[in-house]
């Protein structure tokens, strides 16, 4: 087990930037998901630091040594592929062993430790089969115990269940999470998924077009996304942005999206606050999650009067989509709460989920009221 | 409605066998042809009509491996009783066999079939191997002007190959490999390797890189990779490649007539060298030529699970 640090990588294909000054320490027996939408260099990362792809510049420094000259074969750390990479010529036996054979371990040791994880991983029943003729789960359960066969330094994985159904995808992040209580081993996880990343993830690392976004535990990228693409990136459904206009008339503070007649109230420091905080000629998005808009059937003090547009009734909760100035802001209600498109009801926001961004920059204010 | 339509299919289907059948009989001609002239007595083989049915005999491959001459004089009857059974087959046919001393002299062919399956297996094995290792280096490395080079090795394929006959010739001859082995090997390899190169690089495009990376991280060389993991993989391309370039090489005709004459004649230019002047014995040129059949068929039926994916050049998807 180990730690892994990545100190001002770069990384070019040909005139193409795509790490760059990547800098992250991931913490011995830490679970870490390198998170973003496909191209953003992610894969490319976990790549070099398994030693399948050179880098351009930098240092990569597993248990403090210096790796990023040494081949693969030499740093001890295992890889997970998307599609299983098993050696189809070999049993599932033997394709668990290889890496044991490689370091030219006594036969008895590999029967013993092939056993051990063929146990954990529930595979037994099957080892003398041929890849070709596992299901895709088993396949990948075959791949993940060669990884864990040699019990390397760390786990490298590379969308482990992207090429799964929806139903083993949720058994296989399950059993993965166990895996990884049980064994402890540093992991890094690649993935496109939110879900997959909040679920498994002791912190998640934010990508997008080779640049690291944010670096934090699930719960405080999603609270505290540090600008409009890590905001908009987590979550389902998407954050709703909208751009605002913060005004304080006759001593109450409010907010006004998307050119609305009306705006929501704000508690009355927070112009200030703002104002310190980006300047007064910034332009201003404000950011709120489904959950944090709140809809009531009754007028109330700081509630603004909506139609809802579209209801998208999920079972355990409906989304719905109100009108509010030139957009639609995107409220989670209790299932049913609001009948039928074309209602009024009255909204207003959650100001301890309200997120001020600067719109140009992308840059979270850091503000959060409450 | 599907009582018809299973009528209609069924005849279709009886028709298309048939159909192969009647082609399948036109192609086995031919080699029928020769098998049973092999075995036919020598007043058989030019029979007009066709002679089908005969009592079979080897006396035809006694003598493509025996040296003769024809007998002077009656043989002694005490000195037939004593020859062994199988040269009395040639004392039948007014001949005997030269002996010297007490050893049966030979005839070229078994050294020519000799020299055959030499150049052949040799040129197969280089082309092969040197085909597959350029293969891979192609499709797994990103080499500058890989597209040139590979339309360069193509090219060499772009004249039939008895264009340069007679230039190769001249070298040979003035570097003083002609009626070599190794001369004949290396022309056989250069023929097959273009052909190996392109046919291997798409079995190596095929085989996931996923695979050799997997053997890198978990501890392998790139080396032990290639051979822990890529070769085996690229075992159906491989038997596939060799199966052609063994034929390519064993039925060459052109450069070996050219090239060779004694020492590293192989048997495709001396089984017709056989006819001479005077009486033509055809059935011992079809003993020779039905021998000569014999390794490529038995390569080819050993490796036949292969070629068909073979033919279809790598354009198969996993």
């Amino acid at each position: 087990m180990a730690e892994i640090v990545l100190h001002d990588v770069q990384k070019y294909f040909g005139s193409v930037h795509v790490i760059r000054d990547m800098n992250l320490t991931i913490a011995d027996r830490e679970f870490v998901v390198l998170l973003g939408p496909s191209g953003c260099g992610k894969t490319t990362t976990l790549r070099a630091i398994a030693g399948l792809e050179d880098i351009s510049s930098g240092e990569i420094r597993i248990d403090g040594k210096p790796v990023q000259d040494l081949e693969a074969s030499n740093r001890d750390i295992a890889f997970v592929f998307q599609l299983y990479a098993l050696y189809p010529h070999l049993t599932v036996f033997e394709n668990i062993a290889f890496p044991l054979r490689a370091a030219g371990e006594s036969r008895a040791d590999v029967d013993r430790q092939v056993g051990e994880v063929a146990r954990a991983l529930d595979i037994t029943h099957f080892l003398k089969k041929r890849p070709s003729a596992l299901s895709g789960g088993d396949m990948q359960r075959v791949a993940i115990g060669r990884a864990l066969v040699r019990r390397p330094k760390a786990i490298l994985m590379d969308e482990p269940i992207g090429a799964l159904d929806a139903k083993l995808r949720e058994d296989m992040r399950t059993e993965l999470k166990r895996l990884h209580i049980e064994n402890k081993a540093t992991s890094v996880y690649v993935t496109h998924d939110q879900v997959e990343a909040m679920s498994l993830a002791d912190r998640i690392v934010v990508m997008s077009e080779g640049i690291l976004q944010q670096v934090g535990t699930p719960l405080d990228v999603y609270r505290n996304p540090a600008n409009l693409f890590v905001a908009q990136f987590i979550g389902s459904p998407v954050m709703n942005i909208a751009p605002a206009a913060v005004a304080t008339e006759g001593g109450r503070t409010t907010v006004r999206l998307g050119g609305a007649p009306q705006g929501f109230a704000l508690p009355p420091e927070l112009e200030k606050r703002l104002g310190a905080a980006a300047g007064r000629d910034t332009e201003l998005s404000l950011g709120v999650r489904p959950e944090g808009v709140i809809v009531a059937h009754e007028a109330s003090d700081g509630f603004v009067p909506v139609e809802a547009r579209l209801i998208e009734p999920l079972g355990s909760y409906d989304i719905v989509d109100l009108k509010v100035g030139e957009g639609t802001l995107r409220a989670r209600t209790r299932s049913g709460f609001v009948e039928r498109p074309g209602d009024i009801v009255f909204a207003s926001l959650d100001t301890s989920q309200t997120h001020f961004f600067d719109t140009r920059s992308g840059r979270s204010l850091g503000i959060l009221q409450g | 409605m599907a009582a018809v339509k299973s009528k209609g299919a069924l005849v279709g289907n009886r028709l298309a066998i048939a159909s192969v059948l009647v082609i399948t009989l036109i192609f086995l001609a031919p080699i029928y042809w020769i098998a049973s002239t092999a075995f036919k007595p020598r007043a058989l083989a030019t029979t007009v009509p066709p002679t089908v049915v005969f009592a079979p005999e080897i006396t035809p491959f006694i003598k493509l491996f025996t040296k003769r001459v024809q007998l002077t004089k009656p043989v002694d009857p005490a000195a037939y009783d004593a020859a062994p059974w199988w040269e009395q087959r040639i004392l039948d046919n007014g001949e005997r066999v030269l002996r010297t001393g007490a050893n049966v002299q030979l005839s070229a062919y078994p050294s020519r079939f000799m020299n055959s399956l030499i150049i052949a297996i040799t040129s197969t094995v280089l082309a092969v191997g040197m085909g597959t290792l350029t293969a891979y280096g192609f499709s797994r490395f990103r080499i500058a002007g890989e597209k040139d080079m590979l339309f360069f090795i193509l090219s060499t394929r772009m004249l039939p190959p008895v264009v340069v006959a007679i230039p190769m010739f001249l070298m040979y001859r003035a570097v003083g490999m002609t009626d070599t082995h190794i001369g004949l090997i290396i022309l056989y390899t250069a023929f097959n390797l273009s052909f190996s190169v392109w046919l291997m690089k798409g079995f190596m495009d095929e085989i996931p890189k996923e695979y050799e990376e997997a053997a890198l991280v978990d501890g392998y060389t790139r080396m032990e990779a290639f051979f822990k993991i890529v070769l085996p993989e690229a075992a159906t391309g491989i038997a596939a490649t060799a199966v052609f370039c063994f034929i390519t090489a064993w039925n060459e005709y052109a450069f070996a007539l050219i090239m060779t004459n004694r020492r590293a004649q192989t048997a495709p230019p001396f089984i017709p060298s056989q006819l001479g002047s005077g009486v033509i014995d055809w059935t011992v040129i079809a003993a020779g030529t039905f021998l000569f059949l014999l390794p490529v068929a038995i390569f080819t039926f050993a490796l036949r699970g292969h070629l068909l994916r073979g033919v279809t050049f790598g354009a198969i998807r996993k």
